[in-house]
């Protein structure tokens, strides 16, 4: 996986909450068995109307959001199925961060990102940030009045920084188990094979008080 | 220390604390099925590894699966899904309940119906309705691709702790109103984010009371209100669902009785304590119908279908194009929605009870001429079962498809789909925008729900609706 450092890149804002995973990917394309191809198929019937063109109405085809690398969208961004394919499709259209706002209802909170779906950026080396809703509130205003705005995020420094005449800046709390992942790429299947053996210790006094699994 | 149910099974399958505080967790039984698994296979492959536990490892095809006849898959994409999954268990040496075996079935169906989800473990799959094997007290959640391949190669999974909440459903329920009801309710007052970080335990009266069936339906929809996973203290009407009938992996003899003392020893005990805790009052709840594109979307059916700004946790703009593409307006009677489609079948309500109690009340009786009526049983097994009891004879009777079993139009990933407009009562999990085929809209029931509607074409309050009444009489 490649690490995440800082990145520069351009804002681009959709403005839903409770995305869910059958609209970033619907299912149709999940019966690919390759892990490439899902950027053209991100937000797919939003996107494209029923000719197969681009849907003018839909937010992230406005020529000004063309090549947009960081995506601002409502609260609980990728709610739904556990499907990897709608990280891959949010990445492979050339997403490196997005960012949602924890939304405080009647003393609950309401989070920026599924479960799930955040745990599968991490895989993927896609960086969640959740901000305040007061704070992205103004970056969708930011964004409304000024195209073409880009932001870099340093990842190791928990900064956002949106490039305008008057620069402003959001700092943004990360799990410090995420941030290590994301700075080093880490492969997790190699790290985790080097407990092997304790696994296998593990699993003698285990296996023993489980039940065994042969029919 | 009091511990709670999720606490003990935690602790016991905590191979190693990482300094970051993140446990190596050990993962007993792994369900696969043929969407989530092919890039995981692959990645075994390009990196060399082996899959670690294939004895711990179960695989069924479900989503792909075409329901009038499973053997003609005429998409070639959906048959190359469906071949590497042969392929890579082959390869692989995992146990494939395909195409031609009588265990195949909808993957949370078939792991309860042979025995392999049991109390106490720990079990994962590339899905997020794993939560559904939670009403057996077991931890299970769902878990994307790239976890998939790290249980392949490892058999553990990275985890942080998540929090517990305690969910209690006082009293008891109202006759017509059932386990769907109980959670569509619950996820209308927490939000389909509410339960987002946690694993819920559901507890009190009205939850003892259910049987497997109506537990496993309400932890099923745990991951609507967010959570990951679900959980149900075991007791005897657990025991009784495993020990009962033929369940090729349910331990047997003297590993039956060690188990059984194990599991005794799960439930939460006294003076443990939650993260957090509702109360949810039982007898208060009505049977629910959604109106929105999320399953929080939801009210009694004997409401209207709501303002722009009567819903709690969702802005006026999210009711205005959830309102919008349902092709609803505000103040519409709920009981006024007529649903062109009624599809009885999914993981949350397609078991052997689900068609028993739609059978009673549709029997004798004919479906609207509007509607149109498919019935996807959850497995081979219940289909095989529903037919010996004249079940499908109901059905077909009543006018409806008696189909072979998978997703089908739960997610509409092989051909049956709604098309654009249609409108369906559904006793599946999900109403979100285009799940069930491009434009079709969606209202999530309960089978006794969807039963009302497939012979009045509206929605009823099957509470006071005289076939309901008549069929729990006799
Ligand atoms: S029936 Fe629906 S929810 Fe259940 S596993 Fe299949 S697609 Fe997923």
């Amino acid at each position: 996986m490649e690490p995440f450092t800082s990145h520069r890149g351009l804002l681009a804002t959709l403005d839903r909450s409770n995305v869910d995973t059958d609209a970033i990917i619907p299912k149709q394309f999940l019966k690919s068995i390759k892990r490439t191809g899902f950027g053209e198929s991100l937000f797919f019937d939003w996107r494209y109307d029923a000719t197969g063109g681009p849907n003018p109405d839909f937010e992230l085809n406005a020529p000004r959001f063309a090549g947009a690398s960081i995506l601002v969208t409502r609260n609980n961004f990728g709610c739904g199925s556990s499907r990897e394919h709608a990280v891959w499709a949010v990445a492979q259209y050339g997403f490196k961060a997005i960012i949602a706002p924890r939304r405080e209802i009647g003393g609950a909170l309401i989070p920026g990102f599924a479960d799930i779906f955040r745990n599968n950026c991490v895989k993927n080396g896609l960086l969640t940030i959740e901000l305040s809703e007061a704070e992205v509130d103004q970056i969708f205003d930011f964004v409304a009045r000024f195209t073409n705005l880009e932001a870099t995020i340093d990842l190791d420094e928990q900064r956002i920084v949106l490039h305008m005449d008057e620069e402003e800046s959001f700092h943004f709390d990360v799990d410090p188990v995420v941030k290590e992942h994301l700075l080093h790429g880490l492969d997790d299947i190699a790290l985790s094979l080097k407990h092997l053996g304790d696994i296998e210790t593990f699993e003698k006094t285990h296996n023993a008080q489980m039940p065994a699994s042969v029919g | 220390m009091s511990k709670t149910l999720f606490e003990k099974i935690w602790d016991k399958h905590v191979v190693k604390t990482m300094p970051d505080g993140t446990v190596l967790l050990y993962i007993d039984r792994h369900l696969v099925h043929e969407v989530t698994s092919p890039q995981a296979f692959e990645g075994l492959r390009l990196s060399g590894r082996k899959l670690r536990r294939p004895e711990l490892t179960f695989s069924t095809m479900d989503h792909n699966v075409p329901t009038d006849d499973p053997n003609k898959i005429l998409d070639p994409i959906s048959k190359a899904q469906v071949d590497a999954l042969k392929k890579n268990c082959a390869d692989f040496g995992v146990t494939l309940y395909g195409l031609d075996s009588d265990k195949q079935g909808i993957v949370h169906v078939i792991g309860p119906e042979l025995g392999i989800t049991l109390p106490g473990l720990t079990m994962v799959c590339g899905d997020s309705h794993t939560s559904t094997h939670g009403a057996f007290g077991a931890l299970a959640f769902g878990i994307g691709t790239s976890e998939v391949e790290h249980v392949m190669a490892t058999q553990t999974l990275r985890q942080s702790k998540p929090k517990t909440f305690k969910v209690e459903f006082t009293g008891k329920l109202k006759q017509g109103v059932t386990a769907k009801d109980m959670v569509l309710k619950l996820i209308g007052e927490i939000g389909t984010a509410g339960g987002t970080g946690y694993v819920i335990e559901y507890c009190g009266e009205a939850i003892r009371s259910l049987s497997m069936e109506g537990r496993m339906t309400i932890c099923n929809m745990s991951i609507e209100g967010g959570a990951r996973a679900g959980l149900i203290a075991p007791d005897e009407v657990t025991y009784n669902y495993i020990f009962e009938q033929d369940r090729p992996f349910a331990p047997k003899g003297a590993e039956k009785d060690k188990l059984l003392a194990y599991w005794k020893t799960l439930p939460t005990d006294p003076g443990a304590t939650f993260d957090r805790e509702i109360v949810i009052d039982a007898s208060s709840i009505a049977p629910q119908v959604t109106w929105g594109t999320s399953p929080g979307m939801v009210v009694d059916v004997t409401s209207k279908v709501p303002g722009l700004h009567d819903v709690p946790g969702y802005s006026a703009k999210d009711v205005e194009q959830a309102l919008d593409y349902m092709g609803l307006k505000p103040g519409m009677a709920m009981t006024d929605i007529r649903p062109d489609t009624i599809f009885i079948g999914s993981c949350t309500n397609a078991r052997l009870e689900d068609l028993r109690r739609i059978a009673k009340i549709i029997k004798g009786r004919k479906k609207a001429s509007s509607v149109r009526v498919m019935v996807v049983p959850g497995s081979m097994r219940v289909r095989k079962e529903a037919e010996k009891e004249g079940i499908d004879q109901i059905f077909t009777d009543f006018g409806a498809e008696w189909r072979y079993a998978g997703c089908s139009m739960c997610l509409g990933m092989n051909p049956d789909q709604l098309k654009p407009g249609e409108r369906s009562a559904s006793t599946s999990n999900r109403n979100f925008e285009g799940r069930q085929g491009k434009g079709g809209r969606t209202h999530l029931v309960s089978p006794e729900m969807a039963a009302a509607a497939a012979i009045e074409g509206h929605f009823v309050d099957i509470r006071t609706w005289q076939p309901y009444l008549d069929s729990v009489k006799s």
